[in-house]
């Protein structure tokens, strides 16, 4: 059924189709609303049975989600930025143990500076945890991941995170197509887990294991990655035999028959990307898009052929591994080593920064030319950032950096300076 | 595609407005998408809205810088933010007001645009009367359907019941009527 709707609540109404039996709940912004709809679904008896538990952290979440999933039952939980680095103990605790959670992050940026606003540092801090990874383009995909995600999560017995921007998605009002229950109850089958803490049937999860063993059970959560590489494709063509539409998979081309240059990226920037590509088509350039949904498993075969016969590859990311550069940009070169492609690395979006068609058409055109520098970083306002290194070159106390920045924009404090 | 940028303060509906004419343009068919531009979120602050809507799906996810269309909530803002950036004088405006263009010291800004683009809505007084609440919202999108016939009156007065239940949802949507009555035959 259509319905203009906000993000949040086509998620968290995905959800709850999917049955979950308990949410754990602590709220940080911009997830809030997810898991405010799905209280309120779950108080009107519309979901049963299902435990909703209020935690204290998002410690606390993630691991009665680890508890009920070992006892057997589908468990999902949802949060962002810090609140994921809070759980970061349990994140790993969940891929060790194969526990098939599901959750949804609304990505964030992570302080310090403080700031509530998207992009990919919280995801990308937990990317080699061992949790599969799916990316969102908008909120239809965001709503149908979710249900692929309990499949997946429960058919290989691996924790799936679903990556939805903040306020991007989560807050923004836009056309979803709702799938009713029985839809949702043919394409997921009741919860079969490999493993559980059952009184007739006694064992234990969570032994510890020494050099003797630790590779091999490290090894077999690795090997659950390759599984995934298998079944996600999968269970992106029965999600469209089932409902209708191609939702999810491992990557996504976007005209990229014989470009010359391939823009990749994840999430929602994939839009805004896919008009400015349309836009430079229209003027020849021949330029296309890969959007990857799944970052972990990371998909090295498919990019690689989908890459393969482009001359240049621009990555548009929003993180930076500081000291490095590109997140996604590295994981690319991975997957085309041994060939000249030239990858560029476009840090965009950190911290809420709009992402303009204008400026990515701009950087895409010096890449065309490959008159670009890598890494490349939109929009940055350089004469601040000159500004603060001569004062850091003037005085040995020049003060915090972020007061300094926002001191010249005249918004320390809500005074004018 | 046409954009639709909205200002007001902090409390005074200026994201649900965005929201609710997406659900109006959503009910006759068309592809709508709104967001907020999120600053502080407080009781007071200057709080922008955002609403495209198209015949196809929109992909686009950049704030909108261009407006077709400009929904300002609350006219004191004028002497704090860049009300009008990238409105082009073939543009609409809709200013919650009971002032002249004129008076506000807009007069000579505002006789660049085709006479019909350009409205001054009492939206505020108009909610008190029917609401009992002075929140200009959804006077507003009564005048925004006057004004640029993108959406029709009942849509945006569905929409406006959508969002609120009951006597509240009438009561708005009578100010809406009201406002595009006004419009219409101003």
């Amino acid at each position: 059924m259509l319905k203009q709707i906000e993000g949040s609540h086509a998620i968290a109404g995905a959800i709850a189709l999917c049955r979950p039996e308990v949410i754990c709940a602590y709220p940080i912004t911009p997830q809030t609303h997810i898991v405010e709809t799905l209280s309120e679904i779950v108080r009107k008896g519309e979901l049963a049975p299902c435990e909703y538990v209020n935690v204290e952290s998002e410690f606390a979440a993630l691991s009665v989600a680890i508890g009920a999933a070992a006892a057997g039952a589908r468990a999902y939980t949802a949060t962002s930025s810090q609140g994921l680095l809070f759980m970061a103990e349990a994140v790993y605790n969940a891929a060790g143990l194969g526990l098939p959670i599901v959750m949804t992050i609304g990505n964030r940026a992570i302080g310090a500076p403080i700031n509530i606003w998207n992009d990919h540092s919280d995801s990308m801090a937990m990317a080699n945890a061992g949790w599969i990874q799916l990316h969102a383009e908008s909120n239809q995909e965001a709503a149908d991941l979710h249900i692929q995600a309990f499949k997946l999560a429960e058919q290989i017995s691996v924790p799936v995170m679903v990556c939805v921007d903040g306020f991007v998605l989560t807050h923004a009002y836009e056309r979803v197509d709702m799938p009713d229950q029985t839809q949702v109850d043919g394409f997921l089958p009741p919860f079969e887990p490999m493993q559980v803490l059952d009184p007739a049937d006694p064992v234990t999860i969570g032994a510890m294991v020494g050099p003797e063993a630790f590779m091999e059970v490290r090894y077999l959560a690795h090997h659950k990655h390759l599984q995934a590489i298998e079944a996600i494709p999968r269970i992106a063509e029965d999600f469209a035999a089932a409902f209708g539409r191609r939702s999810g998979g491992l990557i996504d081309c976007y005209r990229t028959e014989d470009a010359e240059t391939v823009v990749v990226a994840l999430g929602s920037v994939v839009g805004t990307i896919k008009d400015t590509v349309d836009e430079l088509r229209d003027q020849g350039v021949r330029i296309g898009a890969v959007k990857i949904v799944s970052f972990r498993p990371f998909p090295l075969a498919q990019l690689r052929s989908a890459l393969e016969g482009a001359a240049r590859v621009v990555v548009v990311e929003k993180d930076l591994a500081l000291g490095l550069g590109g997140i996604v940009a590295s994981n690319v070169r991975m997957s085309l080593r041994g060939l000249q492609t030239s990858v560029y690395t476009v840090i965009a979006g950190l911290g809420g920064r709009a992402i303009t068609k204008a400026a990515l058409r701009a950087v895409f055109l010096r890449a065309q030319e490959d008159e670009i520098d890598d890494p490349h970083f939109l929009d940055l306002k350089w004469d601040m950032v000159d500004r603060e290194l001569a004062r850091w070159k003037e005085t040995r106390r020049s003060g915090p950096i972020a007061e300094n920045i926002l001191r010249e924009l005249g918004l320390v404090g809500n005074r004018v300076h | 595609m046409f954009q639709v940028r909205l200002h007001g303060r902090g409390g005074q509906g200026v994201v649900t407005a965005a929201e609710m004419l997406s659900v109006a343009a959503f009910l006759e068919g068309r592809h709508a998408q709104a967001f907020p531009s999120f600053g502080s979120e407080r009781m007071g602050a200057p709080v922008m809205a955002f609403c495209r809507i198209d015949d196809k799906e929109i992909r686009l996810r950049e704030p909108v810088t261009h407006p077709d269309a400009l929904i300002v909530q609350d006219p004191t803002l004028l002497h704090q933010v860049d009300l009008f950036a990238g409105l082009d004088s073939q543009g609409y405006l809709l200013l919650n007001t009971t002032r002249a263009f004129a008076d506000l010291g807009l007069g000579e800004y505002v006789a660049s645009f085709p006479p019909h683009h350009v409205c001054a809505v009492a939206a505020s007084e108009l909610a008190q009367k029917h609401v009992g609440r002075p929140l200009p919202n959804a006077a507003l999108l009564g005048g925004f359907a006057a004004v640029t016939g993108r959406v029709k009156l009942e849509s945006v007065q569905a929409a406006i019941r959508q969002t609120f239940a009951g006597a509240v949802g009438e009561a708005n949507a009578a100010a809406a009527a009201e406002a595009y009555h006004a419009v219409e035959n101003n």
